[in-house]
């Protein structure tokens, strides 16, 4: 309860200290949009629908190049794991591209697959691929050896070695990277749908400031900052949580 | 002398002259490599379930020397023997086991069972590791249930067999728990039902109760032997503690230190079951750990002297 009242106490400061500064017209409310201004504009958003569809089309899109970049990103990273001659060769090269932001490849991806949702899906996958790559490829590594020695001794190999026991035997290795790969998909997506004007939260945000809106600004930036945060708080800290109760390792708090 | 490995002889009367302690020259003597499809004695069958022939491991250090590790072993193993392999730390005799169970390559040399090579891991061959190597995501019983599910059993089939096995190990009460739920010892026994669940013909035990407390091991060497009884499985159980391998074996094996070379071999025939406090199993152990102090103190005195002196094999170019 004393974290509850904590949260209360901490977000009522935020909010009252925000409020202070609207209502105190320093500056004029299309720079400094009021929190009724802000409330007003989801309200509405949410009531016309505009702010639902385009939740739905952004999920939509992160989920399936999230879902390209973890398949990819296990397969590409068991390869390192598991090669030595890969491991030299790729695994500098990966470390160095993940410097790279992903909406560097969006000029690439506009040549390449034309102004379509390719182009978007592609520049997600290269945000979170790498992530979901270096995260299996450490996991891999991590994991003790005696899981992999067992499994083939019983009888494991090939793709059943991999699914019934080398996958499950590095999760807990692998879930802080498959967390991050998911939080540069969803900014790799947000960023590239502010350049391409087709639907998504990115648009209505780069709509908000065509039509100098600040209040549907705010809103859709409160939008990306909760679903991104329900994905992490709910999906990720359920799974942490289930693999923290199997293999009884001492819960991170 | 009597080369018959007697199972539970105690429900028999037993030959005073069988006893190991009372004629130790009769009972203990070296058993020379036997060429595969020759059978020494009448009462086995001719082709051992596991041979070992030549059996010769190395590899390179981190500095580049080349390291012997297993030099030369031949061993036979016949079906439904249990066999002990003692040494001191560093002999090898875990990577034998390996070896069998087709996890590592040997260099030279063959493993053969049924006198047929093997080619890798194969189901026949079941190691359990030292720490039990079970899956912490699965539950006590789909642990159990692994090998059979791999091998595509029924389902039906897999859940009552993971039952039975469960039932002979005692823990069918803990069928839906996780591994961490389970003490040392009731981890060693669902690794044991694991192992068994798959129906292999060989047991490899890797020291499988060095990690555990006295009592708790006492307790598994008597289930272990009730269940090699029961089942009728072959077991080539690795030890480091002599008295154990006196214990639970048929015959123990001496392995040297660096290289690995089968120094000696002796036959228990002392009544099951057996215990470890038994005069007979400690006269019997002191025996050979007479034999094995020697190689002791040579791995002591590797580990002393700046970790182990790698012994270079001739011929062979750093």
């Amino acid at each position: 309860m004393k974290r509850a009242a904590r949260y209360i106490i901490f977000y009522s400061a935020l909010f009252g200290l925000w409020t202070l500064l609207a209502e105190l017209k320093i500056w004029p409310p299309y720079l400094f949009p009021t929190p009724w201004g802000v409330a007003e504009s989801l309200y509405g958003g949410f009531q016309d629908h505009s702010y639902w569809i385009a939740i739905r089309v952004s999920m939509q899109r992160v989920l399936i190049g999230y879902a390209i970049s973890v398949v990819l990103g296990m397969i590409l990273g068991l390869g390192v794991a598991s090669n030595k001659f890969l491991e030299d060769t790729m695994g500098g090269l990966l470390v160095s591209l993940q410097s790279l932001p992903s909406i560097c490849w969006w000029p690439l991806a506009l040549l390449w697959f034309g102004l379509s949702q390719n182009a978007i899906l592609f520049v997600v996958v290269m945000g979170s691929l790498l992530s979901v790559t270096l995260a299996m490829e450490d996991g891999r590594k991590q994991m003790p050896k005696i899981f992999g020695q067992a499994g083939r001794n019983l009888g494991a190999k090939g793709f059943k070695l991999f699914w019934y026991v080398l996958l499950p035997a590095s999760l807990p290795f692998i879930v802080s990277g498959l967390k991050q790969g998911w939080a540069f998909a969803w900014r790799s997506l947000i960023t590239a749908e502010m350049l391409y004007l087709s639907l998504g939260l990115g648009q209505v945000l780069m709509m908000g400031r065509d039509l100098n809106d600040m209040n549907a600004v705010i809103a859709v930036m409160l939008l990306i900052i909760a679903l991104g945060y329900i994905v992490d708080g709910v999906v990720f800290k359920g799974m942490e949580r289930r693999l923290q109760n199997r293999w009884g390792l001492a819960s991170a708090t | 002398m009597s080369t018959n490995v007697q199972r539970f002889p105690a429900q028999f009367p037993v030959p005073s002259d069988a006893r190991f302690p009372a004629r130790p020259s009769d009972s203990r003597g070296k058993i020379g490599p036997v060429s595969v499809g020759h059978g020494t004695h009448s009462d086995f069958a001719a082709i051992p379930k596991v041979g070992l022939s030549d059996i010769c491991l190395s590899y390179r250090t981190q500095s580049g020397e080349r390291l012997l590790a297993l030099d030369h072993i031949n061993l036979e193993v016949k079906a439904g023997e249990f066999l002990c392999i003692v040494g001191p730390s560093g002999c090898g005799k875990s990577t034998l086991l390996h070896l069998i169970a087709g996890l590592h390559q040997q260099t030279s040399g063959q493993v053969l069972v049924d006198g047929k090579p093997i080619d890798g891991p194969g189901t026949d061959r079941i190691l359990i590791f030292q720490d039990h190597g079970l899956f912490p995501w699965l539950t006590v019983g789909e642990n159990v249930e692994f090998g059979m599910k791999m091998k595509g059993l029924p389902k039906a089939e897999r859940q009552e067999k993971t039952r039975y096995y469960l039932r002979l190990v005692h823990l069918a009460k803990f069928e839906k728990s996780y591994i961490h739920q389970l003490s040392g010892g009731m981890r060693q026994r669902v690794a044991i039902a694991r192992a068994l669940a798959t129906e292999p013909d060989v047991l490899l035990m890797d020291e499988p109760f060095a990690a555990l407390d006295a009592q708790t091991r006492d307790l598994l060497h008597d289930e272990l032997e009730r269940i090699w009884s029961e089942t009728g499985r072959t077991i080539i159980f690795v030890t480091h503690n002599v008295r154990e391998a006196v214990r639970l074996g048929d015959r123990v094996v001496l392995l040297t230190f660096r290289p690995g070379r089968v120094k000696d071999e002796f036959r228990v025939e002392l009544p099951r079951p057996r215990h470890l406090e038994d005069m007979h199993v400690a006269r019997a152990a002191r025996e050979i750990l007479d034999e094995l102090r020697d190689e002791i103190n040579r791995s002591l005195e590797a580990e002393y002297n700046e970790g182990v002196k790698p012994h270079v094999e001739p011929g062979v170019s750093a």
